[in-house]
C-alpha cells in the first residue's frame, strides 16, 4: 500500500463574506481553479471550468444543488458533480470543504 | 412507446432529437441518417478554435452513450426524396396506429428506409456567390479542414460577409497573424440580429484587433487574387471566404410535397410538426410559425437545434414539451464572449447595465416600452445569465 500524500487545505476566506447565494473562486497552485457555492443547501467546491467547453461555472446559475453552465446550459450536480445531460459529457471534480469556526476550509481533491 | 422513427440529418439537431425520444421513453426503432461520414461533432467550433488546433469535438459523449441511444445509422448517405404515407392521425400523438403506411426516405445509395415518423434535420448550406472560383464557405468538417490548412499559407485574406461566420473567421485569421479585411454590403454588419447600436460596438471590436471592416461596399467582380470594389478599390487576397448567409436543405424532399415547404425551410407549427402528420422538422432546415407574433422564423442557432429537437420528441412521445425560453446564441470574437438573448428587434429602447459599448465589457438591456425583451452581452456571462433567466421566466409566466 503506498503512502498517502498528506492533503492540502487551503483558507477560502471568513464565512461571513460569503453570504448564501455568493461564490468564489480560488487558484491552489498547480491545479485547476476551484469554485465554492455557498447554497440554500451548504457549501460545495467543484472545478470551475465546465468539461464541455471552456467557461467559468462561478459565472453559472445555481438552483437548488445544480449549476448551470452560462455558456452552453450544461447542468452539474453540485455535490457529486454529475453532469445531468448533453451538452457536457463529463463530470467535473468535487471537492471537500468545510467552515471551521468562521473559516471556509477548502481540502482540493487530486484524484484524476 | 413503440413504433419507427426515422431522422434525416445527422448533425445536432437530429442527435439531439434521438437522445430526447429515448430519454423520454421511446422504445421503438429509431434510425439516423447523416450524409457527412463522421459521427456529430461541434459545428460552432470549426470558424473558431478548429482553425487553430485542427482537433474536431465529437457530439457523442463515448461508446455507452450509442449504445444507449441504440439507433441504427447510416452516415455517408444523403437523402434524395420523401414519399409521405398515411401518417398517423395527431390525435393519437404518442400511439402509433396500426397498419399505418409508413414514410418512405429515399437514399442516394438505393435503399429506401421506412418509418412511421420523420424527423428532417438536414441543416443548411452556406449561400453561394456566383463567379467565385476557389473561394472558401465554411460549413463542415472538410470546408473547416481545407480553410485551416490554406490559413498557415495566407498572408492576405479577405471575408466577404461580416456576419458571424466572417466575424469569427476573421478573428480566428488574426490570431494566425494573417492580415484580415472584412468586407460586407450593410452599413452595419448585424444590424438585424443585434439592433444598431450594439452591432456598431461589435463591429468596433474588428478594428480595436487589427482587422479592416469595410461596409456598405459592393463587389464589382472577384479574381483569383483580389476582390474589386464598385468604386476602383481593389483589395489584394491569396485567399477568400464568402460568409453570406445560409439557405435550408429542403429541396432533396422534392416538390411533389408542397405542404411541406416554401422556398425558406420546412414549414412547421410550434411543436415542430408540419402539414404533413407525422413528419417534423427541426433546427436549421426549419421555419416554425409563431401564432403569438404571426411571424415565421428560420433559427440557425445551436441552441434553437436543441430546443427544436426536444419539442418534437415530447410530441412524438406524448410528454410534456420543454419550458419556452429566450432565443439564445453566443460568438467568440478576439477573446471575448457575446452573448444575446431575447428578440431585439421588439426593442424601443436600449439601456446599458453594466460597462461601456466602447470597453472590454458590456451588458445591454432592450426594452420595449420598459419591459425587458432582450439581453446582449460582451464578456460578462454572469450578469448575462441572470438577465437572461429573468427573460425566461417571464415567457413562462406569460402563458
Amino acid at each position: 500500500m503506498a503512502a498517502s500524500i498528506p492533503s492540502l487545505t487551503l483558507l477560502v476566506g471568513k464565512l461571513g463574506e460569503l453570504p448564501v447565494g455568493a461564490v468564489v473562486t480560488v487558484n491552489p497552485t498547480g491545479l485547476a481553479p476551484i469554485s465554492v457555492f455557498h447554497t440554500e443547501e451548504g457549501l460545495f467546491a467543484i472545478d470551475d471550468t465546465c468539461t464541455h467547453q471552456d467557461a467559468s461555472l462561478a459565472d453559472g446559475w445555481v438552483e437548488g444543488c445544480t449549476v448551470e453552465c452560462p455558456l452552453h446550459e450544461s447542468c452539474f450536480d453540485l455535490r457529486t458533480g454529475a453532469a445531468s445531460g448533453p451538452p457536457a459529457k463529463r463530470a467535473v471534480r468535487t471537492h471537500r470543504v468545510e467552515v471551521r469556526g468562521d473559516d471556509i476550509v477548502l481540502t482540493p481533491s487530486t484524484d484524476s | 412507446m413503440t413504433g419507427s422513427v426515422a431522422v434525416v440529418g445527422a448533425s445536432l439537431a437530429g442527435l439531439s432529437a434521438v437522445r430526447a425520444l429515448r430519454a423520454r421513453g421511446f422504445h421503438g426503432t429509431v434510425t439516423l441518417i447523416g450524409d457527412e461520414p463522421d459521427l456529430p461533432y461541434e459545428r460552432p467550433a470549426l470558424s473558431k478554435e478548429f482553425l487553430h488546433t485542427g482537433e474536431p469535438t465529437g457530439l457523442l459523449e463515448d461508446h455507452s452513450e450509442t449504445a444507449r441511444l441504440d439507433a441504427q445509422w447510416l452516415l455517408g448517405r444523403r437523402a434524395i426524396g420523401l414519399t409521405p404515407g398515411m401518417g398517423r392521425p395527431i390525435e393519437q400523438e404518442g400511439e402509433a396506429a396500426p397498419h399505418a403506411e409508413p414514410h418512405l426516405i429515399h437514399l442516394d445509395d438505393g435503399r429506401t428506409v421506412s418509418a412511421d415518423t420523420l424527423i428532417l434535420a438536414t441543416g443548411a448550406r452556406p449561400r453561394r456567390l456566383p463567379g467565385v472560383p476557389g473561394a472558401h464557405y465554411l460549413r463542415n468538417l472538410d470546408d473547416a479542414r481545407r480553410l485551416r490548412e490554406t490559413l498557415y499559407e495566407t498572408k492576405q485574406l479577405v471575408i466577404i460577409g461580416a456576419g458571424f461566420i466572417g466575424a469569427e473567421v476573421a478573428s480566428s485569421a488574426r490570431g494566425l497573424g494573417v492580415d484580415v479585411t472584412l468586407v460586407d454590403s450593410a452599413p452595419i454588419p448585424s444590424a438585424a440580429a443585434l439592433g444598431e447600436t450594439i452591432a456598431a460596438a461589435c463591429a468596433d471590436l474588428h478594428a480595436r484587433n487589427g482587422v479592416r471592416l469595410l461596409t456598405g461596399t459592393r463587389i464589382e467582380s472577384v479574381r483569383p487574387d483580389a476582390v474589386h470594389l464598385i468604386g476602383g478599390a481593389r483589395l489584394a487576397a491569396d485567399t477568400i471566404v464568402i460568409g453570406i448567409g445560409a439557405t435550408p436543405n429542403i429541396e432533396w424532399a422534392g416538390d411533389r410535397n408542397p405542404l411541406l415547404h416554401n422556398a425558406d425551410g420546412f414549414e412547421t407549427d410550434t411543436q415542430g410538426r408540419t402539414a404533413i402528420p407525422g413528419i417534423y422538422a427541426i433546427g436549421d432546415c426549419a421555419r416554425v410559425h409563431d401564432p403569438i407574433s404571426g411571424r415565421d422564423t428560420r433559427s440557425e442557432h445551436w441552441n434553437a437545434a436543441i430546443t427544436q429537437a426536444q419539442t418534437v420528441a415530447a410530441a412524438i412521445t406524448g410528454t410534456p414539451p420543454p419550458a419556452r425560453t429566450a432565443p439564445y446564441f453566443w460568438s467568440h470574437q478576439y477573446g471575448k464572449l457575446l452573448q444575446l438573448a431575447g428578440d431585439p428587434t421588439a426593442a424601443t429602447d436600449l439601456r446599458i447595465i453594466d460597462g461601456a459599448l466602447d470597453g472590454e465589457s458590456f451588458t445591454a438591456r432592450y426594452e420595449h416600452n420598459g419591459t425587458p425583451v432582450a439581453v446582449c452581452a460582451l464578456d460578462n456571462p454572469r450578469l448575462f445569465t441572470r438577465q437572461r433567466k429573468q427573460l425566461d421566466r417571464d415567457l413562462t409566466s406569460a402563458h
